[in-house]
């Protein structure tokens, strides 16, 4: 059975992928669906509970909340994309040189991603972030290169076993490059794992740019990221609920829907578990 | 026994060399010197030149890096905010920091593993699928949101203040309603830094024992006519445990850095917060060193897991890895 049959038995994570798909459509669609000017202060307009004109209520400079989710929907994708993205080239590189190599070249990247692995991540990333200064680039760059640590032990498991089978032996006989068999031979097979722990990365990287906005050190205002919404409706979490609960519930459900089909990849890509799938 | 402890605590050394490595060079990408942005534009050159030295900002790269791990290792690393020792500044959060994590590590492993257990033995029931949907809602969910929600809700609820260690401006408490208090105000931010690991961990223990259900002696041991109580709780359940134990060390950085949001929510005086207010105050010693122990704590707690994990099972012990 094909791992989409396998992957459709598991209803959750089919929820996740359709949640997924409509936050990313939202997300490109956004200038045009969205009812104001994300950006346009209107200062006897600020504070509107949610109504019909207004679904999601203003904020303390009168900014229509829906609008600036819809936008900021961008943001947060952004971040999680390219954060991953950043974690997942350095995790393949670091993570196919260590298994192809083994050895010497093996020991050393595996114990510098042992070193990596001890610090706390999300205290490590508000420290570089903070000396380097918080902007939407930082945020994004700093976040994928303490979080490759994962994917690389992935890759590196992947080439231990793959390196030993025939097709490897067979592109040696043909007097392919190192970098050749590596890159178009080896590593497709080794894919599966690099897109399960890409689902979650995305999850975790946009779950951190939340911390980070609350603390201060994330996705800068005015450009709004769900992260920085949140924090600044913090402060009338009294007067106005609704700038707290939305952005809150939007990173809430992303992040479990990111994390939902990184699962269910997991489980429909692991032939071992098939046997045993409902 | 006595040579893999030895072999595993050797590789721990290039490890600790790495760390402070990493902890120096962190400091050093900062664009300008660490002292730059301490000093006012109009400094005179020639104080600037003193206050170089003064940090051995005046020495070569590797220099530096020896100097500055002899001040971390003997206490001689003073704040850039307040000049007090760095260590002694940690001493005085500790208190705080430990009674916050010892708790959330209780609750973890209280909550994780029964958890796991049930949804293990009732696989794919009702409550199984609700558990598996509420782990997953526990790693998406950002938890100094759920705190503010918490928060908001249990001060409108009971109507007693939730923050900081304990109630201030109430003098004269007995010791037992002293004790309560201080019980009161620990559970809210335990519980939201447990969270994370909660949901990770009965996710982890319930896969685990399921893995222990499929092997042979489980049947061997129905066989032999044993309840299924007996099968679970004697049989699989001790072997279930076991891969639970190597999970404890890489529990570490996660609690670290949750306490950093935690400890600002709740306004408590522990090393999390220290450590934030050191980041705003842009007082790199003291980030730094913070850096480093918790690094250093979890190395020390995977070190500690293995061994344990080594003692639990044999197969480690004289395995041929």
């Amino acid at each position: 059975m094909s791992v989409w049959s396998y992957f459709k038995r598991n209803k959750l994570a089919v929820a996740g992928v359709v949640v997924v798909f409509s936050v990313f459509v939202v997300a490109m669609l956004s200038p045009l669906i969205a009812p104001y000017d994300p950006g346009e202060v209107k200062v006897d307009a600020k504070l509107l509970g949610p109504s019909i004109e207004r679904p999601m209520g203003t904020d303390h400079l009168g900014r229509d909340c829906l609008s600036r989710m819809l936008y900021g929907a961008r943001i947060s994708l952004s971040v999680g994309f390219v954060a991953v993205g950043i974690s997942i080239c350095i995790g393949i590189l670091v993570g196919s040189i260590a298994g192809y190599y083994g050895g010497v070249v093996d020991t050393v990247l595996m114990r510098f991603v042992d070193i990596m692995m001890c610090f706390p991540v999300f205290f490590l990333v508000l420290t570089v972030i903070a000396l380097l200064g918080p902007n939407i680039f930082n945020v994004m760059v700093v976040i994928g290169i303490t979080s490759w640590m994962g994917t690389s032990r992935l890759v590196r498991a992947e080439f231990l076993s793959l390196k030993e089978r025939e097709f490897v032996l067979a592109a040696c006989a043909l007097g392919l490059t190192d970098r050749r068999i590596i890159f178009r031979h080896i590593l497709p097979n080794a894919l599966a794992p690099v897109i399960v722990s890409a689902s979650l990365g995305v999850a975790g990287a946009i779950l951190l740019e939340a911390g980070l906005s609350f603390l201060g050190f994330g996705v800068q205002p005015p450009s709004p990221s769900w992260g920085n919404i949140l924090t600044e409706g913090r402060t009338y979490i009294f007067d106005a609920w609704w700038l707290t609960l939305f952005p809150g519930l939007a990173i809430l459900i992303t992040v479990l829907a990111f994390n939902l089909v990184g699962e269910g990849l997991r489980d429909a890509l692991d032939p071992k578990l098939r046997g045993v799938a409902k | 026994m006595t040579k893999y402890v030895l072999k595993r605590f050797l590789q721990c050394i290039p490890t600790l060399f790495g760390i402070t490595v990493i902890s120096f060079v962190i400091i050093h990408i900062a664009p300008g010197s660490p002292i730059g942005m301490q000093l006012n534009p109009k400094t005179s050159p020639k104080i600037v030149e003193e206050m170089r030295k003064n940090y051995d900002l005046d020495k070569p790269l590797h220099i530096q890096y020896f100097l500055w791990l002899k001040k971390l290792f003997s206490g001689r690393l003073y704040s850039f905010k307040d000049g007090k020792p760095v260590l002694q500044k940690i001493r005085e959060r500790l208190p705080a920091t430990l009674i916050l994590n010892i708790t959330s590590i209780l609750l973890i492993f209280g909550f994780a593993i029964p958890l796991g257990v049930f949804s293990a033995t009732h696989r794919y029931s009702f409550l199984d699928n609700l558990g598996t949907l509420l782990a997953y809602i526990g790693i998406s969910i950002p938890g100094f949101w759920l705190a503010y929600i918490l928060i908001l809700g249990v001060v409108k609820l009971s109507g007693m203040p939730v923050l900081g260690m304990r109630t201030f401006a109430v003098e004269g408490l007995r010791f037992l309603e002293l004790a309560l208090d201080r019980i009161w105000h620990l559970v809210l931010p335990s519980l939201i830094l447990a969270i994370g690991g909660i949901a990770g961990i009965s996710r982890y223990m319930r896969s685990s024992m399921l893995e222990v259900i499929r092997q042979d002696y489980i049947r061997t041991a129905y066989a032999k006519g044993l309840t299924e109580d007996e099968v679970y709780y004697k049989h699989a359940l001790r072997n279930a445990l076991l891969p639970i134990i190597t999970i404890f060390g890489f529990l570490i950085p996660g609690l670290i850095g949750g306490s950093v949001i935690v400890e600002t929510v709740f306004a408590w005086p522990g090393i999390g917060r220290l450590a934030y207010q050191s980041v705003l105050s842009r007082d790199y010693p003291t980030v730094m060193t913070i850096m480093t122990i918790s690094a250093f704590l979890t190395l020390f707690g995977t070190l500690v897991a293995d061994i344990l994990y080594a003692v639990a099972d044999p197969r480690i012990r004289y395995g041929t890895k």
